[in-house]
């Protein structure tokens, strides 16, 4: 199949199960568990993706790549900051980057 | 608005994003086309947050079309990992710059994105 169709049907799937996601996910204190967790989840799915070397277009980077997200990390961060939560904010950058890596390399470790 | 329509809209939006993620990625292979996605799609969502709930009220699909749907799936976190993971095997230091660099200009992108747009867009 075609690289680009891969790549939209991956987004297609991954863009609507991260808000999904993200809605199911209960936020106490306004933490942004939601986000935290479809980062790890999409990282640990690309590691296994990309050790066993295949559908690399539609699961890592349509599916993988539209699940996860930066933008919304990083605005969900500055609002914590802004709400004066600066510990939360905090807490969100070194537990989404730290958890992000090991669960990437959990996965690729795991094929 | 039908939470049918909402997912509709993240799906399409999400599509667009990635795939100019994904052009983006075929014109220019490098950790450092990630970065300035992420930042670029970081300085467009402190606009873009900023326009929806500071300035406006947009119709409902607005933001999950191009807040979560396009600018979320422009941006990525897991290609963010996977490229760190890459380059701590060539050259340790770059890797570590890429993640930290990553994630300073995303931060302040978004910050500079609503300060902008609050400067220039909002009623005081």
């Amino acid at each position: 199949m075609n690289e680009v169709i891969q790549v939209a049907l991956g987004a297609a799937v991954g863009a609507p199960l991260r808000y999904l996601v993200d809605r199911a996910i209960p936020r106490p204190s306004g933490f942004p568990w939601g986000t935290l967790v479809v980062n790890v989840v999409g990282s640990f799915v690309l590691g296994v993706v990309l050790g066993v070397g295949q559908l690399q277009a539609l699961l890592g980077i349509g599916l993988c790549g539209a699940l996860t997200t930066y933008s919304t990390f990083s605005y969900e961060t500055l609002v914590l900051v802004e709400q004066g939560q600066r510990w939360r904010a905090l807490g969100n950058v070194a537990v989404s980057v730290l958890a992000g890596v090991g669960a990437f390399w959990g996965g690729l470790a795991l094929t | 608005m039908r939470p049918s329509a909402v997912v509709a809209a993240v799906s399409a939006g999400g599509v667009l994003g990635a795939l100019a993620r994904y052009g983006a990625g075929v014109l220019w292979p490098s950790p450092w086309t990630t970065l300035a996605i992420n930042a670029v799609g970081c300085l467009t969502m402190g606009c873009l947050m900023v326009l929806l709930t500071e300035v406006r009220t947009p119709h409902p699909l607005v933001r999950p079309f191009l807040g979560t749907g396009v600018l979320g799936g422009f941006t990525t976190f897991s290609a963010y990992t996977a490229d760190f993971q890459r380059m701590t095997g060539t050259d340790p230091v770059a890797a570590v710059g890429y993640l930290l660099g990553t994630l300073v200009a995303a931060l302040a992108a978004v910050w500079v994105g609503t300060a902008i747009t609050r400067r220039m867009a909002v009623p005081r």
